[in-house]
């Protein structure tokens, strides 16, 4: 790949998209093997940046790292710079004086894997900023369905919930659509941020009308704070109005799957039943992010561009 | 008295709505005489020739960060960035540490303007103490010393009581009012326009009608009191129709746009350019449209710029982290004199905006070329480009999303109170070159 940060799903072609695709598939190999390891990255160095918690995510990219030989190093948020005050500026030019090959980043606002990218020679990986994008959350998710479906092309994915605060469905818009899906969102209107239709996305605010002909149902987790916030007027009603049960799942087309970025809440949107069904592949999206995160931190290490984007 | 001639210049007369040919002189800090200029060897003589000849500019509307951030800028540098600007005056808006909400801050300002000897620097005083939307500031006694304006801007004045006690005050003191017109709740934790780009990027919008409510309001408040009321940076088009419509039927409001808002959208601010972030932030192409139309048909009296300097370290942050702002007064001009290219604005128009209407605005005597009138006046070259380069800046700060960008009309010189100062080396003077910033 001929970029040096992977900051979202936006600036990717759809080739680079494939490739990364392709590559997950090798690397899906490696997993499958009794001996999960292989050498390729032996003596490179992948620090994980997390600003804001998520145990799932940095797992993952530490797997991911340690299945291919590299040296991980994480840099909790309690323990960062962050909290002492020192900008994102300072710990770019930190990370790179500890010699760090990539960063996988996650942080609470919106455009900081950009701006740190610019000032580190590391190669970045967005592990999310704020509301803005989740680019390898996608790509797990674009590799799940191509597995399960066999393609991309001329489905169409529905996501449901909130989709205001979340970085996965605006990675995924882009994703999908360069791979010629169809993508729907569903969700109550203080939930659905403005202007999609311009993007190319149908918003729909009842679920009646999103999930038939759709071939994936893509869940997305509610977080309580929004209650608090005066977004929505209640749990219950949540539940009522846009949980995922079977009833509702019936709307949908009669094979399509079920996804969740997880975890999960059970009974609030989306019942037990739909979550423990056939239908739900969550615990694929699992495994193949490894996969995925292996194919990216391959393909930006072992960039060619070294040295160019950055100041 | 010294005397300096400026010859051979178009004068741009914004009352009569005409250029015509003609010498400047000034004696002392009066102009003396407009028309042909009688021989006289010990004058300065600027040559004038392919300049257009205006009042001296007024920015009524700027942020000189002194006292408190003199990091960011002081009034001296201020001044200094005004004068290359092709301003004469502005108006230094007082979200000071200390904020200018008392005599003393109000004659510091003005001393300090005086002692930097460069565009005149008048102060607004705040509306509230502290510009916390509690307690009215001692609005009498800032008037007194000095205060040509009185506003909270950058926070508006929530409590509508509050605000029509403030306004019924300056009303009696004569000043007007400048409103930042924005409904805290309704852009309660928003970084730039709520929009699709927005949407895209990630960030939290700020509604149009954050603003339209607030404009709404303080229209409604000023045909309570009489008292004037000054829109501040409008920027979207709900704005620029509530105040259209309050003036035909008699309101006494007028109001501001900056460069920034009629020039760019909210798409500046892709990439998280922290540069593009403004409040009132960048809005649509309808926006902008609105804006130029409110400016062509008059609802928008003037422009004014908002200069609102950061150090860089401020600005090299995440999106949400940065302060809100842009340098505009060394820009101004050259973005300006756009419009009358594309026909928006004609020459006297655009002098209207950027001199005269201020000066009304405000009670100034100046804004006019007049015999006997105050001595400040900015020439213009219309075809003198340049690209912005933020380290040529007399300012502190170069914060700004114009770096790069070729503009032409540019300022090549200022009278201020009869003092010649060039600013670009267009113009070869006679004697007594002084003070080449
Ligand atoms: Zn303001
Ligand atoms: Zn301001």
């Amino acid at each position: 790949m001929q970029r040096k940060d992977l900051l979202g799903l936006e600036e990717l072609g759809a080739d680079e998209i494939r490739m990364i695709l392709d590559t997950a598939g090798a690397m899906r190999e490696v997993i499958r093997r009794d001996i999960k390891k292989v050498p390729t990255l032996r003596g490179k160095v992948v620090a994980t940046l997390f600003y804001e918690p998520s145990t799932r995510t940095r797992f993952s990219f530490e797997l991911a790292a340690k299945h291919l030989s590299a040296d991980t190093i994480s840099v909790a948020a309690a323990t960062s710079s962050v909290a002492k005050g020192e900008g994102l500026v300072d710990t770019a030019k930190t990370i790179d004086a500890l010699g760090a090959d990539a960063v996988v980043l996650r942080h609470p606002a919106a455009g900081a894997a950009a701006v740190f990218g610019r000032y580190t020679r590391a190669a970045v990986i967005n592990a999310g900023d704020g509301m803005h994008e989740h680019p390898t959350q996608a790509l797990l998710d674009l590799y799940t369905i191509q597995e399960q479906k066999g393609r991309i092309e001329g489905l169409t994915v529905t996501f449901v919930g909130d989709i205001q605060h979340s970085r996965v469905v605006r990675s995924n818009i882009w994703g999908l659509k360069k791979l010629g899906a169809t993508v729907r969102v569903c969700g109550p209107r203080t939930l659905l941020p403005p202007g999609l239709e311009e993007i190319g996305v149908a918003v729909f605010t009842r679920l009646e009308d999103a999930l038939p002909g759709s071939d994936v149902v893509y869940v997305l987790r509610l977080q309580r704070e929004r209650f608090a916030q005066g977004l929505l007027p209640g749990v219950e009603e949540y539940a009522r109005l846009y949980g995922i049960t079977r009833e509702r799942l019936a709307l949908a087309k009669p094979e399509a799957i079920v996804m969740h970025p997880g975890p999960l809440n059970r009974g609030v949107e989306i019942s037990a039943a739909v979550a423990d069904s056939g239908r739900a592949v969550i615990t694929q999206q699992v495994t193949n992010g490894v996969a995925v995160r292996m194919a990216c931190l391959y393909l930006l290490i072992r960039r060619e561009n070294d040295d160019k984007a950055y100041h | 008295m010294t005397r300096l001639i400026i010859k051979g210049g178009t004068v741009v007369d914004p009352v009569a709505g005409k250029l015509f040919q003609a010498d400047v002189t000034v004696v002392g800090d009066r102009i003396a005489h407009i028309g042909k200029a009688p021989a006289d060897k010990d004058a300065t003589v600027v040559d004038a020739r392919g300049c257009l000849v205006l009042p001296g500019l007024i920015d009524m509307h700027v942020h000189l960060r002194e006292p408190g951030y003199e990091y960011k800028e002081t009034i001296a540098t201020g001044a200094a960035a005004a004068l290359r600007g092709g301003f004469a005056a502005v108006c230094a808006m007082p979200n000071t540490r200390p904020v200018c909400d008392s005599a003393a801050v109000v004659g510091f300002v003005l001393e300090r303007g005086k002692a930097a000897g460069r565009a005149r620097v008048y102060p607004v005083g705040a509306l509230t103490r502290g510009s916390e939307g509690k307690e009215l500031a001692p609005l009498g006694e800032m008037r007194a010393a000095g205060a040509v304006a009185f506003s909270d801007d950058g926070r508006w004045v929530r409590n509508g009581n509050l605000m029509r006690r403030a306004m019924e005050y300056a009303a009696m003191l004569g000043a007007p009012v400048i409103s930042h017109c924005e409904d805290p709740d309704l852009s309660a934790g928003g970084v730039m326009h709520e929009g699709v780009t927005a949407s895209v990027l990630g960030l939290r919008g700020m509604p149009a009608a954050a603003e339209e409510v607030a404009v709404a309001r303080d229209i409604i408040l000023a045909a309570l009191t009489g008292c004037h009321l000054h829109i501040a940076h409008v920027s979207t088009a709900g704005a620029v129709r509530l105040i259209r419509e309050a003036k035909a039927r008699g309101v006494k409001v007028t109001a501001e746009v900056t460069p920034h808002h009629f020039t760019l959208t909210d798409e500046a601010v892709k990439g998280y350019n922290t540069n593009a972030k403004v409040n009132p932030p960048l809005r649509t192409p309808a926006d902008v449209a609105a804006l130029k139309e409110g400016l062509a048909d008059g609802t928008i009296d003037v422009i004014a710029t908002d200069h609102a300097p950061h150090a860089r370290e401020e600005k090299e942050v995440e999106f949400d982290a940065a302060p809100f702002g842009m340098v505009g007064l060394e820009t101004a001009v050259g973005l300006t004199m756009a419009l009358v290219r594309e026909g928006v604005l004609t020459l006297p128009q655009l002098a209207a905006k950027l001199t005269t209407n201020p000066a009304r605005i405000l009670g100034f005597e100046g804004g006019l070329l007049r015999e006997g009138a105050p001595a400040d006046i900015t020439l213009i070259d219309p075809e003198l480009e340049e690209t912005v380069e933020p380290e040529c800046f007399a300012s502190k700060s170069g914060n700004t999303p114009f770096a790069g960008w070729r503009l032409k009309g540019l300022p090549v010189g200022v009278v201020v109170g009869g003092r010649w100062f060039a600013v670009r080396p267009r113009v070869a003077t006679g004697r007594r070159t002084r003070d080449k910033k």
